[in-house]
């Protein structure tokens, strides 16, 4: 079609777009090629080298730095299928549940984490804990992330049950099919891609939290982040940048895999 | 989904019967961890400071008249208005606003550009806009200040084109912290954005082509009126956030750009804090963006009558 009188097309959209995408990637695309950087310097190229990927698992700090992986790592497993399991109750009961009274209460309760901001968050469970006397440590930092996981593994799911018809559950119960067989046997395998991405989602936000951890974390225990950013208040070092970009690579990582998860899911069945 | 159901699909209740011990945990787990919290913060903001953190369990309106009043050391002078709160609160407002239209001058062409997209291209320029969200917001924000630094490569790259003749201060500016949250909550602004213009019917505009209305007329008078709940939709996610945000302020800022979110964060850490002014802060800032959502579930309900 002739751009000129193709009414959907705008001069200028276009360069605005891939500047949107410069500004987006520029930051993370120079902090990746600078981890690669031999001097110990920031500022200088030294030649291309992995000496600081090397200095992330075998330097002096690597020890930290392992321990900090792992509890991110094994926090966010449990927080994510923890947050996913009660997400997917949720969803059933919000979506499956009919019209019923106060429907509207429990969706704001279950978007409740995403409204209040983060900070907030992070103050109010503090006081929280330390009212009740609950020792701040890897068991307070859990529960803060269960709470913040469940809106974010819950929007995939709902949105994937959504576009589910009844009709499936319906001919199940018409057979005799008690609940849970329903749900195990017919809802179940309908929706998992929706429970997956719901999860992987849930274990990223859970892996990049900062703001909350860093209130409730308690003296002696890091994660990846708060360790990070204690290193980064003292200047940015080139071991810093390397282990970021292994961590910014693993977020896309899974990011891609739900991405291609979710899109496995919205290939039309055979009814539709 | 199938077709032809539209909104008048009935509601599935094949669950109904056991939807309250569905729903328990979500309401049990959300309701003990967060909204019991943020009551008791609110509780918090009324008692008395205990001086090395923590709180005595006696009324005291203190936290809140120290917003507004200066009384001296010792808390008997006449009171004066005190300025420095007020103007963190007014800096936070003005930045968030700042980086809402400024994701807002990027973020509409951007959304609108994916949105016209054919369908097979559309999903990668999504997927492209949607990774930096998912990348942790600290090593965002850490890159940023890497590329902006006084002798980081943005001045490097400036001095070498000859653009400026001394490297840029840009760092510990407002300016820097304006660019920080642009940057960080850019992804926002554009998805909601994206996804109502992806509903628009542009029968629309090629009516309004037919009866010769000029590009830029089509996009203000019949798009734009159709696309603006998306359109609200993104400036809230791009202002709430920016305005109780921490990490911009606190890695690209300095004393001077001092943000909502730092002055919270102060409160609570080693003995200098106050705990109730801290959670007095955070009251406010709660209210206001509850205000903000209030305003934004009003609109959308006028809307849709």
């Amino acid at each position: 079609m002739n751009r000129r009188f193709d009414i959907k097309h705008y001069q200028g959209f276009l360069a605005i777009t891939c500047l949107c995408l410069f500004i987006l990637y520029a930051p993370l695309i120079i902090v990746m090629i600078y981890s690669f950087n031999d001097s110990a310097s920031i500022t200088n190229w030294g030649g291309f080298s992995l000496r600081w990927y090397a200095d992330v698992f075998t330097g002096p700090e690597s020890e930290k730095f392992k321990l900090a992986a792992w509890n991110s790592l094994s926090i966010a497993v449990m927080a994510a299928t923890v947050a996913t399991t009660v997400a997917t109750a949720g969803a059933i009961g919000m979506i499956r549940g009919g019209q019923f009274r106060g429907k509207s209460a429990s969706f704001a309760l279950i978007s409740l984490p995403i409204m209040v901001p983060e900070i907030v968050t992070a103050v109010a469970t503090l006081i929280f804990f330390s009212t009740i006397g609950f020792k701040l440590g890897t068991l307070s930092i859990l529960v803060a992330h269960i709470v913040f996981c469940i809106p974010f593994a819950y929007l995939p799911i709902s949105a994937r049950l959504q576009g589910i018809e009844a009709s499936y559950e319906e001919a199940a119960q018409d057979l005799y099919a008690d609940r849970w067989r329903t749900f195990r046997y017919v809802l179940m395998p309908i929706m998992w891609p929706g429970i997956l991405s719901g999860f992987l989602l849930a274990f990223i936000i859970s892996l990049d939290d900062f703001i909350i951890t860093n209130f409730i974390k308690g003296a002696g225990i890091e994660t990846l982040p708060t360790a990070i950013f204690g290193s980064v208040k003292q200047g940015i070092k080139p071991n810093i940048m390397a282990l970021s970009t292994l961590l910014l690579l693993f977020s896309i990582a899974l990011v891609t895999l739900s991405y291609f998860i979710g899109k496995r899911g919205q290939e039309p069945h055979p009814t539709d | 989904m199938a077709a032809g159901t539209g909104s008048g699909r009935t509601v599935s209740a094949t669950f109904s019967p056991v939807r309250g011990w569905l729903l328990l945990p979500s309401w049990l787990v959300i309701g003990i961890f967060l909204l019991v919290p943020v009551l008791l913060m609110l509780v918090y903001s009324f008692l008395t400071k205990e001086f090395r953190g923590g709180v005595i369990w006696e009324f005291s309106l203190a936290a809140y008249d120290q917003f507004v009043f200066d009384r001296g050391l010792f808390g008997d002078d006449p009171p004066q208005i005190e300025w420095a709160y007020i103007t963190i609160f007014v800096r936070s407002i003005l930045q968030a606003l700042g980086a809402t239209v400024l994701c807002l001058l990027i973020g509409f062409p951007t959304a609108y550009f994916i949105a016209t997209r054919p369908a097979n291209t559309r999903a990668i320029w999504l997927f492209l806009v949607t990774i930096p969200y998912w990348v942790n917001l600290l090593i965002r924000t850490v890159s940023m200040k890497f590329l902006i630094r006084d002798n980081g490569p943005l001045n490097e790259a400036l001095l070498a084109i000859g653009v400026i003749d001394a490297p840029l201060q840009l760092i510990n500016t407002n300016f820097a912290v304006q660019l920080g949250l642009f940057y960080s909550y850019l992804p926002f602004m554009v998805l909601p954005i994206y996804a109502s213009v992806e509903r628009y019917n542009f029968a629309l505009s090629e009516a309004a082509s037919d009866l010769y209305a000029p590009k830029w007329t089509i996009l203000r008078s019949i798009l734009l009126p159709v696309v603006k709940p998306g359109i609200i939709a993104g400036c809230i996610l791009v202002f709430v956030p920016s305005l109780g945000a921490f990490l911009a302020p606190d890695l690209l800022g300095g004393a001077k750009t001092f943000m909502i979110g730092s002055l919270i964060e102060e409160q609570f850490k080693g003995n200098a804090g106050n705990w109730p002014f801290g959670a007095a802060a955070s009251m406010i800032l709660l209210s206001m963006v509850l205000v903000v959502l209030l305003f934004y579930a009003r609109a959308q309900s006028r809307e849709q009558t």
